[in-house]
Protein backbone atom coordinates (compact mmCIF):
# COMPACT_ATOMS: atom_id res chain seq x y z
CA UNK A 1 0.00 0.00 0.00
CA UNK A 2 0.90 3.31 -0.55
CA UNK A 3 2.47 5.02 2.69
CA UNK A 4 1.10 8.55 3.31
CA UNK A 5 2.79 11.57 2.77
CA UNK A 6 5.72 9.88 0.26
CA UNK A 7 6.93 11.66 -1.93
CA UNK A 8 5.85 10.82 -5.67
CA UNK A 9 8.76 10.66 -6.99
CA UNK A 10 9.38 7.66 -4.02
CA UNK A 11 6.03 5.81 -5.34
CA UNK A 12 7.37 5.95 -9.31
CA UNK A 13 10.75 4.43 -8.02
CA UNK A 14 8.68 1.48 -6.50
CA UNK A 15 6.51 1.20 -8.96
CA UNK A 16 9.25 0.31 -11.27
CA UNK A 17 10.72 -1.71 -8.85
CA UNK A 18 8.02 -4.03 -8.52
CA UNK A 19 7.19 -3.98 -12.43
CA UNK A 20 10.47 -5.00 -13.19
CA UNK A 21 10.71 -7.70 -10.71
CA UNK A 22 7.19 -8.76 -11.85
CA UNK A 23 8.47 -9.14 -15.85
CA UNK A 24 11.57 -11.11 -14.73
CA UNK A 25 9.64 -13.42 -12.89
CA UNK A 26 7.00 -13.81 -15.14
CA UNK A 27 10.10 -14.18 -17.74
CA UNK A 28 9.39 -11.40 -20.53
CA UNK A 29 6.79 -8.09 -20.81
CA UNK A 30 5.95 -5.04 -21.93
CA UNK A 31 9.32 -2.99 -20.11
CA UNK A 32 9.66 -0.05 -22.45
CA UNK A 33 6.42 1.12 -22.04
CA UNK A 34 5.51 0.49 -18.90
CA UNK A 35 8.63 1.99 -17.72
CA UNK A 36 7.78 4.82 -20.20
CA UNK A 37 4.26 5.63 -18.62
CA UNK A 38 5.07 5.29 -14.76
CA UNK A 39 4.98 8.83 -13.74
CA UNK A 40 2.13 9.61 -15.87
CA UNK A 41 0.09 6.85 -14.03
CA UNK A 42 1.24 8.04 -10.65
CA UNK A 43 0.06 11.54 -11.13
CA UNK A 44 -3.20 10.26 -12.10
CA UNK A 45 -3.83 7.41 -9.37
CA UNK A 46 -1.87 9.55 -6.19
CA UNK A 47 -2.62 13.16 -7.46
CA UNK A 48 -5.39 13.78 -9.75
CA UNK A 49 -8.13 11.14 -9.72
CA UNK A 50 -11.13 10.71 -7.41
CA UNK A 51 -11.85 7.42 -6.57
CA UNK A 52 -12.45 4.87 -3.76
CA UNK A 53 -10.70 1.44 -4.06
CA UNK A 54 -13.43 -0.25 -2.24
CA UNK A 55 -16.02 0.95 -4.39
CA UNK A 56 -14.60 0.20 -7.94
CA UNK A 57 -18.08 0.42 -9.13
CA UNK A 58 -18.86 3.32 -7.60
CA UNK A 59 -20.53 5.83 -10.78
CA UNK A 60 -19.33 8.90 -9.43
CA UNK A 61 -15.63 7.94 -9.33
CA UNK A 62 -13.16 9.61 -12.11
CA UNK A 63 -12.42 6.67 -14.72
CA UNK A 64 -9.17 5.10 -16.36
CA UNK A 65 -8.34 3.71 -19.35
CA UNK A 66 -5.14 2.19 -20.48
CA UNK A 67 -5.76 2.45 -23.96
CA UNK A 68 -2.07 0.99 -24.88
CA UNK A 69 -3.05 -1.82 -22.94
CA UNK A 70 0.41 -3.94 -23.23
CA UNK A 71 1.99 -1.71 -20.70
CA UNK A 72 -0.14 -3.12 -17.98
CA UNK A 73 3.05 -4.37 -15.78
CA UNK A 74 3.43 -0.82 -14.55
CA UNK A 75 -0.54 -0.19 -14.27
CA UNK A 76 -0.66 -3.39 -12.08
CA UNK A 77 1.69 -2.09 -9.89
CA UNK A 78 -0.04 1.24 -9.50
CA UNK A 79 -3.42 -0.46 -9.04
CA UNK A 80 -2.24 -2.72 -6.38
CA UNK A 81 -0.78 0.17 -4.35
CA UNK A 82 -3.44 1.93 -4.79
CA UNK A 83 -5.36 -0.53 -2.99
CA UNK A 84 -7.77 -2.16 -5.56
CA UNK A 85 -5.97 -5.57 -5.07
CA UNK A 86 -3.26 -7.33 -2.50
CA UNK A 87 0.18 -6.06 -3.30
CA UNK A 88 0.84 -9.64 -3.10
CA UNK A 89 -1.04 -10.85 -5.78
CA UNK A 90 1.52 -9.25 -8.46
CA UNK A 91 3.37 -12.12 -8.10
CA UNK A 92 0.44 -14.54 -9.94
CA UNK A 93 1.45 -12.38 -12.87
CA UNK A 94 2.48 -14.36 -16.00
CA UNK A 95 1.44 -17.52 -14.11
CA UNK A 96 -1.33 -20.42 -15.24
CA UNK A 97 -4.55 -19.42 -14.41
CA UNK A 98 -3.66 -15.64 -12.66
CA UNK A 99 -6.03 -12.91 -13.30
CA UNK A 100 -3.86 -11.15 -14.34
CA UNK A 101 -3.69 -11.58 -17.63
CA UNK A 102 -0.59 -9.77 -19.87
CA UNK A 103 -3.13 -6.80 -20.92
CA UNK A 104 -6.10 -5.27 -18.77
CA UNK A 105 -9.53 -7.15 -18.45
CA UNK A 106 -12.33 -6.70 -16.09
CA UNK A 107 -11.15 -9.44 -14.13
CA UNK A 108 -9.14 -7.07 -12.64
CA UNK A 109 -10.71 -4.28 -9.63
CA UNK A 110 -10.29 -1.39 -10.52
CA UNK A 111 -10.26 -2.18 -14.48
CA UNK A 112 -13.31 -0.63 -16.35
CA UNK A 113 -12.65 -2.16 -19.99
CA UNK A 114 -9.89 -4.80 -21.52
CA UNK A 115 -7.30 -3.25 -23.75
CA UNK A 116 -4.94 -4.34 -25.54
CA UNK A 117 -6.24 -4.24 -29.39
CA UNK A 118 -5.16 -1.07 -29.96
CA UNK A 119 -7.06 1.87 -30.71
CA UNK A 120 -10.20 1.25 -28.57
CA UNK A 121 -9.56 3.20 -25.30
CA UNK A 122 -10.28 6.46 -26.88
CA UNK A 123 -14.06 5.71 -28.11
CA UNK A 124 -14.74 3.76 -24.66
CA UNK A 125 -13.85 7.40 -23.11
CA UNK A 126 -15.88 9.29 -25.09
CA UNK A 127 -18.95 7.15 -24.03
CA UNK A 128 -17.96 7.26 -20.63
CA UNK A 129 -17.59 10.97 -20.59
CA UNK A 130 -20.85 11.67 -23.05
CA UNK A 131 -22.96 9.62 -20.18
CA UNK A 132 -21.36 11.46 -17.36
CA UNK A 133 -22.39 15.24 -18.97
CA UNK A 134 -25.41 14.07 -20.11
CA UNK A 135 -26.37 13.07 -16.54
CA UNK A 136 -24.38 16.39 -15.20
CA UNK A 137 -21.98 14.07 -13.24
CA UNK A 138 -18.79 15.05 -11.98
CA UNK A 139 -16.71 12.61 -12.89
CA UNK A 140 -13.69 12.63 -15.05
CA UNK A 141 -12.02 10.51 -17.68
CA UNK A 142 -8.80 9.72 -18.57
CA UNK A 143 -7.49 7.77 -21.00
CA UNK A 144 -3.50 6.75 -21.61
CA UNK A 145 -3.08 6.36 -25.18
CA UNK A 146 0.72 4.98 -27.31
CA UNK A 147 2.20 7.51 -29.49
CA UNK A 148 2.60 4.47 -31.86
CA UNK A 149 -1.10 3.76 -31.50
CA UNK A 150 -2.25 7.25 -33.13
CA UNK A 151 -1.65 5.58 -36.39
CA UNK A 152 -4.80 3.46 -35.43
CA UNK A 153 -7.86 4.81 -37.43
CA UNK A 154 -10.62 4.04 -34.93
CA UNK A 155 -8.44 7.11 -32.44
CA UNK A 156 -9.67 9.75 -35.10
CA UNK A 157 -13.02 8.84 -34.94
CA UNK A 158 -13.08 9.17 -31.26
CA UNK A 159 -10.72 12.42 -31.55
CA UNK A 160 -13.33 13.79 -33.95
CA UNK A 161 -16.38 12.83 -31.86
CA UNK A 162 -15.17 14.37 -28.67
CA UNK A 163 -14.94 17.87 -29.89
CA UNK A 164 -18.28 17.10 -31.25
CA UNK A 165 -19.57 16.57 -28.02
CA UNK A 166 -17.76 18.56 -26.21
CA UNK A 167 -16.76 16.36 -23.45
CA UNK A 168 -14.51 18.54 -21.48
CA UNK A 169 -14.00 16.30 -18.90
CA UNK A 170 -12.28 13.41 -21.11
CA UNK A 171 -8.43 14.17 -21.35
CA UNK A 172 -6.29 12.33 -23.33
CA UNK A 173 -2.45 11.45 -22.27
CA UNK A 174 -0.60 10.33 -25.16
CA UNK A 175 2.63 8.96 -23.78
CA UNK A 176 5.23 10.02 -26.68
CA UNK A 177 8.14 7.51 -25.75
CA UNK A 178 8.53 7.86 -29.79
CA UNK A 179 9.33 4.22 -29.95
CA UNK A 180 7.46 1.19 -31.04
CA UNK A 181 7.90 -2.48 -31.62
CA UNK A 182 9.80 -2.27 -35.25
CA UNK A 183 11.35 0.93 -34.47
CA UNK A 184 11.12 4.98 -33.89
CA UNK A 185 7.61 5.40 -34.63
CA UNK A 186 8.26 8.85 -36.50
CA UNK A 187 9.76 6.77 -39.49
CA UNK A 188 7.08 3.40 -39.02
CA UNK A 189 3.78 6.24 -39.53
CA UNK A 190 4.67 10.14 -39.25
CA UNK A 191 3.97 11.46 -36.01
CA UNK A 192 4.91 15.31 -36.89
CA UNK A 193 2.65 17.93 -36.08
CA UNK A 194 1.15 16.02 -33.28
CA UNK A 195 -0.23 18.96 -31.07
CA UNK A 196 -1.20 20.63 -34.49
CA UNK A 197 -3.41 17.85 -35.66
CA UNK A 198 -4.91 17.68 -32.19
CA UNK A 199 -5.87 21.51 -32.17
CA UNK A 200 -7.35 21.15 -35.65
CA UNK A 201 -9.78 18.46 -34.92
CA UNK A 202 -11.04 20.83 -31.71
CA UNK A 203 -8.97 19.63 -28.36
CA UNK A 204 -7.15 21.76 -26.33
CA UNK A 205 -3.21 20.50 -26.35
CA UNK A 206 -0.93 21.13 -23.72
CA UNK A 207 2.38 19.00 -23.67
CA UNK A 208 4.73 18.26 -20.24
CA UNK A 209 8.05 15.86 -19.80
CA UNK A 210 6.09 12.95 -19.18
CA UNK A 211 8.90 12.34 -16.27
CA UNK A 212 7.99 15.35 -14.49
CA UNK A 213 5.82 14.15 -11.53
CA UNK A 214 5.09 17.84 -10.27
CA UNK A 215 4.63 19.40 -13.72
CA UNK A 216 2.25 15.97 -14.96
CA UNK A 217 0.12 16.94 -11.28
CA UNK A 218 0.00 20.54 -12.20
CA UNK A 219 -1.45 20.22 -15.95
CA UNK A 220 -3.76 17.68 -14.14
CA UNK A 221 -4.98 19.96 -11.33
CA UNK A 222 -5.92 22.38 -13.85
CA UNK A 223 -8.56 20.82 -16.01
CA UNK A 224 -10.04 21.83 -17.48
CA UNK A 225 -7.84 23.62 -19.29
CA UNK A 226 -10.90 25.76 -21.61
CA UNK A 227 -14.45 24.69 -21.17
CA UNK A 228 -16.30 23.19 -24.14
CA UNK A 229 -12.96 21.23 -25.23
CA UNK A 230 -11.80 18.29 -24.82
CA UNK A 231 -7.97 18.00 -23.60
CA UNK A 232 -4.86 15.95 -25.00
CA UNK A 233 -1.97 16.14 -22.61
CA UNK A 234 1.28 14.77 -24.76
CA UNK A 235 3.64 13.74 -22.39
CA UNK A 236 7.26 13.37 -23.64
CA UNK A 237 8.82 10.13 -22.03
CA UNK A 238 11.57 8.17 -22.72
CA UNK A 239 11.27 4.25 -23.88
CA UNK A 240 12.69 2.08 -20.92
CA UNK A 241 12.97 5.01 -18.66
CA UNK A 242 14.85 4.33 -15.37
CA UNK A 243 16.96 1.02 -16.38
CA UNK A 244 19.39 2.99 -18.34
CA UNK A 245 20.39 -0.02 -20.99
CA UNK A 246 16.53 -0.08 -22.06
CA UNK A 247 16.13 3.39 -22.87
CA UNK A 248 15.36 4.47 -26.42
CA UNK A 249 16.40 0.86 -27.54
CA UNK A 250 13.04 -0.29 -29.29
CA UNK A 251 13.52 -3.91 -28.38
CA UNK A 252 12.93 -3.36 -25.05
CA UNK A 253 9.46 -2.76 -26.29
CA UNK A 254 8.58 -5.99 -24.92
CA UNK A 255 11.99 -8.40 -23.57
CA UNK A 256 13.29 -10.88 -21.02
CA UNK A 257 15.79 -10.05 -18.46
CA UNK A 258 19.01 -12.31 -17.81
CA UNK A 259 19.67 -12.59 -13.89
CA UNK A 260 22.76 -10.30 -14.65
CA UNK A 261 20.61 -7.93 -16.49
CA UNK A 262 17.83 -8.36 -13.66
CA UNK A 263 20.51 -7.39 -11.27
CA UNK A 264 21.82 -4.20 -12.84
CA UNK A 265 18.00 -3.08 -13.52
CA UNK A 266 17.20 -3.39 -9.62
CA UNK A 267 20.49 -1.53 -8.73
CA UNK A 268 19.95 1.35 -10.95
CA UNK A 269 16.45 1.58 -9.33
CA UNK A 270 18.11 1.34 -5.62
CA UNK A 271 17.57 -2.19 -4.71
CA UNK A 272 19.05 -5.07 -4.09
CA UNK A 273 17.76 -7.59 -6.61
CA UNK A 274 17.54 -10.44 -3.82
CA UNK A 275 14.42 -8.39 -2.48
CA UNK A 276 12.80 -10.25 -5.03
CA UNK A 277 14.60 -13.32 -6.91
CA UNK A 278 12.96 -16.23 -8.38
CA UNK B 1 -46.75 -11.85 -48.91
CA UNK B 2 -49.00 -8.74 -48.50
CA UNK B 3 -47.24 -5.34 -48.81
CA UNK B 4 -49.18 -4.34 -45.46
CA UNK B 5 -47.72 -6.50 -42.70
CA UNK B 6 -45.66 -4.60 -40.83
CA UNK B 7 -41.60 -4.87 -41.32
CA UNK B 8 -39.31 -5.67 -38.26
CA UNK B 9 -37.35 -3.02 -38.18
CA UNK B 10 -40.62 -0.78 -37.69
CA UNK B 11 -41.49 -3.25 -34.91
CA UNK B 12 -38.16 -2.86 -33.38
CA UNK B 13 -38.35 0.80 -33.07
CA UNK B 14 -41.52 0.96 -32.08
CA UNK B 15 -41.08 -1.29 -28.97
CA UNK B 16 -37.33 0.20 -28.55
CA UNK B 17 -39.35 3.54 -27.89
CA UNK B 18 -41.55 2.29 -25.42
CA UNK B 19 -38.58 0.99 -23.72
CA UNK B 20 -37.03 3.95 -23.94
CA UNK B 21 -40.00 5.90 -22.28
CA UNK B 22 -40.37 3.03 -19.58
CA UNK B 23 -36.53 3.44 -19.10
CA UNK B 24 -34.79 5.81 -18.50
CA UNK B 25 -31.22 3.77 -18.47
CA UNK B 26 -31.45 2.92 -22.30
CA UNK B 27 -29.91 5.22 -24.78
CA UNK B 28 -29.44 4.49 -28.51
CA UNK B 29 -26.50 5.16 -30.93
CA UNK B 30 -26.09 5.18 -34.12
CA UNK B 31 -23.67 6.06 -37.03
CA UNK B 32 -26.03 7.98 -39.84
CA UNK B 33 -28.44 5.41 -39.56
CA UNK B 34 -31.00 6.88 -37.75
CA UNK B 35 -33.79 6.83 -40.94
CA UNK B 36 -32.68 2.91 -41.74
CA UNK B 37 -33.32 2.02 -38.13
CA UNK B 38 -36.19 4.06 -38.30
CA UNK B 39 -35.86 5.84 -35.24
CA UNK B 40 -36.01 9.66 -36.45
CA UNK B 41 -38.95 9.92 -33.65
CA UNK B 42 -36.93 8.96 -31.09
CA UNK B 43 -33.94 10.89 -31.66
CA UNK B 44 -36.46 13.79 -31.52
CA UNK B 45 -38.41 12.79 -28.35
CA UNK B 46 -35.67 11.92 -26.24
CA UNK B 47 -32.20 13.60 -27.94
CA UNK B 48 -30.48 13.58 -24.50
CA UNK B 49 -30.84 9.87 -24.69
CA UNK B 50 -30.14 9.50 -28.28
CA UNK B 51 -26.18 9.48 -29.66
CA UNK B 52 -25.26 10.22 -33.26
CA UNK B 53 -21.82 8.79 -33.72
CA UNK B 54 -21.40 9.74 -37.89
CA UNK B 55 -20.32 7.41 -39.97
CA UNK B 56 -18.07 5.53 -37.74
CA UNK B 57 -19.55 2.36 -36.88
CA UNK B 58 -15.70 0.96 -34.96
CA UNK B 59 -16.50 4.41 -32.43
CA UNK B 60 -20.28 3.78 -32.32
CA UNK B 61 -19.75 0.63 -30.69
CA UNK B 62 -17.02 1.91 -28.61
CA UNK B 63 -18.97 4.81 -27.59
CA UNK B 64 -21.51 2.49 -26.67
CA UNK B 65 -19.42 0.35 -24.76
CA UNK B 66 -18.66 3.38 -22.20
CA UNK B 67 -22.12 4.65 -21.94
CA UNK B 68 -22.69 1.13 -20.77
CA UNK B 69 -19.49 1.29 -18.27
CA UNK B 70 -20.49 4.53 -17.07
CA UNK B 71 -24.49 2.84 -16.11
CA UNK B 72 -26.32 3.15 -19.36
CA UNK B 73 -28.38 0.33 -21.38
CA UNK B 74 -27.44 0.86 -24.33
CA UNK B 75 -28.79 -0.11 -28.15
CA UNK B 76 -26.36 0.93 -31.50
CA UNK B 77 -28.17 0.55 -34.46
CA UNK B 78 -26.96 0.62 -37.98
CA UNK B 79 -27.04 -1.50 -41.02
CA UNK B 80 -25.97 -5.44 -40.07
CA UNK B 81 -23.69 -5.45 -43.01
CA UNK B 82 -21.47 -3.10 -41.49
CA UNK B 83 -21.74 -4.20 -37.86
CA UNK B 84 -21.06 -7.42 -38.39
CA UNK B 85 -17.54 -6.64 -39.98
CA UNK B 86 -16.54 -2.72 -39.97
CA UNK B 87 -16.03 -2.99 -36.17
CA UNK B 88 -16.14 -6.51 -35.21
CA UNK B 89 -13.07 -5.76 -32.99
CA UNK B 90 -15.20 -2.88 -30.95
CA UNK B 91 -17.62 -6.00 -30.59
CA UNK B 92 -15.26 -8.52 -29.11
CA UNK B 93 -13.29 -6.51 -26.82
CA UNK B 94 -15.38 -3.45 -25.88
CA UNK B 95 -18.87 -5.43 -26.11
CA UNK B 96 -18.08 -9.25 -25.46
CA UNK B 97 -15.40 -9.46 -23.62
CA UNK B 98 -15.95 -6.36 -21.44
CA UNK B 99 -19.59 -8.18 -21.12
CA UNK B 100 -21.08 -4.39 -21.93
CA UNK B 101 -24.60 -4.22 -21.84
CA UNK B 102 -24.63 -3.09 -25.09
CA UNK B 103 -27.31 -4.75 -28.01
CA UNK B 104 -25.78 -4.31 -31.49
CA UNK B 105 -29.24 -4.22 -33.55
CA UNK B 106 -28.62 -5.24 -37.14
CA UNK B 107 -31.11 -3.57 -39.28
CA UNK B 108 -31.49 -4.54 -42.74
CA UNK B 109 -29.73 -7.96 -42.92
CA UNK B 110 -29.56 -11.00 -44.68
CA UNK B 111 -30.55 -9.89 -48.70
CA UNK B 112 -32.66 -7.11 -47.69
CA UNK B 113 -31.09 -4.53 -49.82
CA UNK B 114 -30.87 -6.86 -52.38
CA UNK B 115 -30.01 -5.50 -55.43
CA UNK B 116 -27.26 -2.42 -53.61
CA UNK B 117 -25.65 -5.73 -54.15
CA UNK B 118 -22.40 -7.36 -51.70
CA UNK B 119 -21.59 -4.37 -49.66
CA UNK B 120 -24.92 -4.40 -48.08
CA UNK B 121 -25.41 -7.91 -47.56
CA UNK B 122 -24.76 -9.43 -44.36
CA UNK B 123 -24.90 -12.67 -45.02
CA UNK B 124 -21.82 -14.11 -42.34
CA UNK B 125 -23.08 -11.94 -39.52
CA UNK B 126 -24.30 -14.63 -37.85
CA UNK B 127 -21.06 -16.72 -38.49
CA UNK B 128 -19.37 -13.85 -36.86
CA UNK B 129 -21.03 -13.27 -34.08
CA UNK B 130 -21.72 -16.63 -32.78
CA UNK B 131 -17.98 -17.14 -32.38
CA UNK B 132 -17.60 -14.50 -29.45
CA UNK B 133 -18.53 -15.55 -26.19
CA UNK B 134 -20.90 -14.06 -23.78
CA UNK B 135 -22.67 -12.46 -26.90
CA UNK B 136 -26.23 -13.85 -27.70
CA UNK B 137 -27.56 -14.10 -31.32
CA UNK B 138 -31.07 -13.75 -32.18
CA UNK B 139 -32.91 -13.73 -35.43
CA UNK B 140 -36.39 -12.74 -35.17
CA UNK B 141 -39.33 -13.95 -37.88
CA UNK B 142 -41.50 -11.47 -37.86
CA UNK B 143 -42.98 -8.25 -36.37
CA UNK B 144 -44.39 -9.85 -33.56
CA UNK B 145 -41.53 -11.63 -32.12
CA UNK B 146 -39.41 -8.91 -32.75
CA UNK B 147 -41.40 -6.56 -30.31
CA UNK B 148 -41.14 -9.36 -28.31
CA UNK B 149 -37.37 -9.74 -28.58
CA UNK B 150 -36.64 -6.08 -28.46
CA UNK B 151 -38.40 -6.11 -24.85
CA UNK B 152 -36.47 -8.98 -23.75
CA UNK B 153 -33.37 -7.61 -24.37
CA UNK B 154 -34.50 -4.01 -22.71
CA UNK B 155 -35.19 -6.07 -19.70
CA UNK B 156 -32.02 -8.38 -19.69
CA UNK B 157 -28.39 -7.13 -19.15
CA UNK B 158 -25.58 -8.06 -21.40
CA UNK B 159 -24.35 -8.37 -24.72
CA UNK B 160 -26.05 -9.35 -27.71
CA UNK B 161 -26.66 -9.32 -31.68
CA UNK B 162 -30.14 -9.03 -32.91
CA UNK B 163 -30.57 -9.35 -37.09
CA UNK B 164 -33.19 -7.60 -38.60
CA UNK B 165 -34.87 -7.14 -41.93
CA UNK B 166 -35.55 -4.14 -43.48
CA UNK B 167 -38.70 -5.04 -45.80
CA UNK B 168 -42.51 -6.32 -44.60
CA UNK B 169 -42.75 -9.83 -43.99
CA UNK B 170 -45.68 -12.09 -43.68
CA UNK B 171 -46.73 -13.09 -39.99
CA UNK B 172 -45.53 -16.47 -38.39
CA UNK B 173 -46.81 -15.55 -34.91
CA UNK B 174 -50.32 -12.66 -35.54
CA UNK B 175 -50.18 -10.29 -33.28
CA UNK B 176 -50.99 -10.63 -29.82
CA UNK B 177 -51.01 -14.23 -30.25
CA UNK B 178 -49.60 -13.66 -26.27
CA UNK B 179 -46.49 -16.32 -27.16
CA UNK B 180 -43.15 -15.56 -25.02
CA UNK B 181 -39.75 -16.26 -25.89
CA UNK B 182 -37.18 -17.14 -23.52
CA UNK B 183 -33.40 -17.63 -25.15
CA UNK B 184 -32.53 -21.06 -25.90
CA UNK B 185 -35.41 -22.28 -26.67
CA UNK B 186 -36.95 -22.90 -30.22
CA UNK B 187 -40.77 -23.26 -30.62
CA UNK B 188 -42.21 -26.28 -32.79
CA UNK B 189 -44.16 -24.56 -35.46
CA UNK B 190 -45.27 -27.31 -37.23
CA UNK B 191 -45.20 -31.55 -36.29
CA UNK B 192 -44.18 -34.71 -38.34
CA UNK B 193 -41.60 -37.23 -37.81
CA UNK B 194 -40.78 -37.70 -41.58
CA UNK B 195 -37.94 -34.81 -41.35
CA UNK B 196 -37.47 -31.53 -39.35
CA UNK B 197 -36.17 -28.07 -41.02
CA UNK B 198 -34.32 -25.72 -38.46
CA UNK B 199 -35.41 -22.51 -39.82
CA UNK B 200 -34.83 -19.00 -38.75
CA UNK B 201 -35.76 -15.16 -39.55
CA UNK B 202 -38.39 -14.84 -42.44
CA UNK B 203 -37.39 -18.46 -43.37
CA UNK B 204 -39.75 -19.35 -40.81
CA UNK B 205 -42.91 -18.39 -43.24
CA UNK B 206 -41.27 -20.15 -46.42
CA UNK B 207 -40.43 -23.42 -44.20
CA UNK B 208 -43.96 -23.34 -42.37
CA UNK B 209 -45.42 -23.14 -46.63
CA UNK B 210 -43.09 -25.96 -47.61
CA UNK B 211 -44.51 -28.10 -44.31
CA UNK B 212 -48.34 -27.31 -44.96
CA UNK B 213 -47.73 -28.07 -49.08
CA UNK B 214 -45.91 -31.71 -47.87
CA UNK B 215 -48.77 -32.75 -45.26
CA UNK B 216 -50.94 -32.28 -48.19
CA UNK B 217 -48.52 -35.59 -49.64
CA UNK B 218 -48.73 -37.43 -46.35
CA UNK B 219 -45.42 -36.27 -45.83
CA UNK B 220 -45.05 -34.92 -42.06
CA UNK B 221 -41.95 -32.11 -41.59
CA UNK B 222 -41.52 -30.32 -38.17
CA UNK B 223 -40.79 -27.01 -38.14
CA UNK B 224 -38.12 -25.28 -35.41
CA UNK B 225 -38.03 -21.55 -34.84
CA UNK B 226 -34.29 -21.27 -34.56
CA UNK B 227 -34.99 -17.48 -33.67
CA UNK B 228 -32.52 -17.94 -30.67
CA UNK B 229 -29.02 -18.72 -32.49
CA UNK B 230 -27.05 -18.56 -29.53
CA UNK B 231 -28.08 -20.14 -27.01
CA UNK B 232 -29.15 -22.89 -29.37
CA UNK B 233 -31.85 -25.15 -28.48
CA UNK B 234 -29.77 -28.40 -28.47
CA UNK B 235 -32.59 -30.31 -26.88
CA UNK B 236 -35.13 -29.63 -29.32
CA UNK B 237 -32.71 -30.55 -31.95
CA UNK B 238 -31.48 -33.47 -30.68
CA UNK B 239 -34.61 -34.83 -30.15
CA UNK B 240 -36.14 -33.62 -33.95
CA UNK B 241 -33.12 -35.41 -35.32
CA UNK B 242 -33.81 -38.56 -32.76
CA UNK B 243 -37.49 -38.52 -34.25
CA UNK B 244 -37.33 -37.62 -38.04
CA UNK B 245 -33.83 -39.05 -38.54
CA UNK B 246 -33.69 -36.13 -41.46
CA UNK B 247 -32.54 -32.35 -40.23
CA UNK B 248 -32.39 -29.80 -43.18
CA UNK B 249 -31.57 -26.02 -41.77
CA UNK B 250 -32.76 -22.43 -43.91
CA UNK B 251 -31.69 -19.21 -43.17
CA UNK B 252 -31.18 -16.05 -44.82
CA UNK B 253 -27.40 -16.09 -44.45
CA UNK B 254 -24.43 -17.81 -46.67
CA UNK B 255 -24.07 -21.48 -45.88
CA UNK B 256 -20.97 -21.28 -43.69
CA UNK B 257 -21.15 -20.44 -40.10
CA UNK B 258 -24.31 -19.69 -39.51
CA UNK B 259 -28.01 -21.65 -38.01
CA UNK B 260 -27.08 -24.15 -40.28
CA UNK B 261 -23.73 -24.84 -39.04
CA UNK B 262 -24.53 -24.47 -35.00
CA UNK B 263 -27.34 -27.05 -35.93
CA UNK B 264 -24.62 -29.51 -37.39
CA UNK B 265 -21.99 -28.42 -34.86
CA UNK B 266 -24.69 -29.67 -32.03
CA UNK B 267 -25.62 -32.89 -34.37
CA UNK B 268 -22.79 -34.58 -35.34
CA UNK B 269 -21.48 -35.03 -31.83
CA UNK B 270 -24.77 -35.57 -30.13
CA UNK B 271 -26.88 -37.36 -32.62
CA UNK B 272 -25.63 -37.56 -36.13
CA UNK B 273 -28.11 -37.35 -38.91
CA UNK B 274 -28.14 -36.86 -42.71
CA UNK B 275 -28.84 -32.98 -42.81
CA UNK B 276 -28.84 -30.65 -45.71
CA UNK B 277 -27.79 -26.98 -45.04
CA UNK B 278 -29.68 -24.55 -46.93
CA UNK B 279 -28.61 -21.03 -47.49
CA UNK B 280 -26.85 -18.54 -49.92
CA UNK B 281 -23.77 -20.47 -51.95
CA UNK B 282 -20.31 -19.05 -51.56
CA UNK B 283 -20.33 -17.07 -54.24
CA UNK B 284 -21.09 -13.25 -54.62
CA UNK B 285 -24.97 -13.04 -55.59
CA UNK B 286 -26.20 -11.59 -58.41
CA UNK B 287 -28.49 -8.40 -58.56
CA UNK B 288 -31.94 -8.27 -57.65
CA UNK B 289 -34.48 -7.66 -54.99
CA UNK B 290 -34.66 -9.79 -51.75
CA UNK B 291 -38.07 -11.70 -52.93
CA UNK B 292 -36.06 -12.38 -56.55
CA UNK B 293 -32.63 -13.50 -55.18
CA UNK B 294 -35.26 -15.87 -52.44
CA UNK B 295 -36.75 -17.71 -55.53
CA UNK B 296 -33.56 -17.66 -57.85
CA UNK B 297 -31.92 -19.81 -54.59
CA UNK B 298 -34.71 -21.58 -53.83
CA UNK B 299 -36.50 -20.12 -50.80
CA UNK B 300 -39.63 -20.21 -51.21
CA UNK B 301 -42.29 -22.65 -50.14
CA UNK B 302 -42.39 -24.93 -52.89
CA UNK B 303 -38.73 -24.93 -53.76
CA UNK B 304 -38.36 -25.73 -49.97
CA UNK B 305 -40.84 -28.38 -50.78
CA UNK B 306 -38.60 -30.20 -53.73
CA UNK B 307 -35.74 -29.85 -51.15
CA UNK B 308 -37.23 -31.91 -48.71
CA UNK B 309 -38.29 -34.26 -51.18
CA UNK B 310 -35.02 -34.89 -52.75
CA UNK B 311 -33.76 -34.91 -48.95
CA UNK B 312 -35.89 -37.79 -47.95
CA UNK B 313 -34.54 -39.66 -51.12
CA UNK B 314 -30.69 -39.09 -49.96
CA UNK B 315 -32.35 -40.39 -46.47
CA UNK B 316 -32.96 -43.68 -47.67
CA UNK B 317 -30.13 -44.09 -49.37
CA UNK B 318 -28.42 -44.01 -45.88
CA UNK B 319 -28.41 -46.13 -43.22
CA UNK B 320 -30.35 -44.30 -40.15
CA UNK B 321 -28.14 -43.73 -36.85
CA UNK B 322 -29.15 -46.02 -33.92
Amino acid sequence: MLTRGQPLTETAREVRQRLVQMIYEAKGGHIGGSLSSVEILVSLFFHAMRYDPRQPDSQERDRFILSKGHSVEGYYCVLAKAGFFPEEELSSYGKFGSFLYGHPTCKVPGVDVPSGSLGHGLGVACGMALAGKRDGASLRVFVLIGDGELAEGSIWEAVMAAAHFGLDHLVAVVDCNKLQISGPTREIMSTQNLAQRWQSFGWEVREVDGHDLDALNRVFDEVPWQVGRPQVLLAHTIKGRGVSFMENVASWHHGEMSPEQYEAAMKELGRSPEAGSR
Amino acid sequence: MSSTKPSCRHAFSAALLRAVEKDERIYVVTSDSRGSVTVQGLATRFPSRFVEAGIAEQNAVSIGAGLAKAGKRVFVCGPASFYSSRCVDQVKVDVAYAHSDVKIIGVSGGVSYGALGGTHHSLNDIAVMRTFPGLQVFLPCDAYQTDALTALLAASVGPAYLRIGRGPVPEVYPAGCGTSFRPGTAPILHEGTDCAIAAAGEMVYHALGAARLLEAEGIGVRVLDCWSIKPLDIETVVQAARETGLVLSVEEHGVYGGLGAAVAETLVQRHPVPMRILGFPDEWLPAGSSPELFRHFGFSAEQLAGSVRDALEMKGRVRRSP
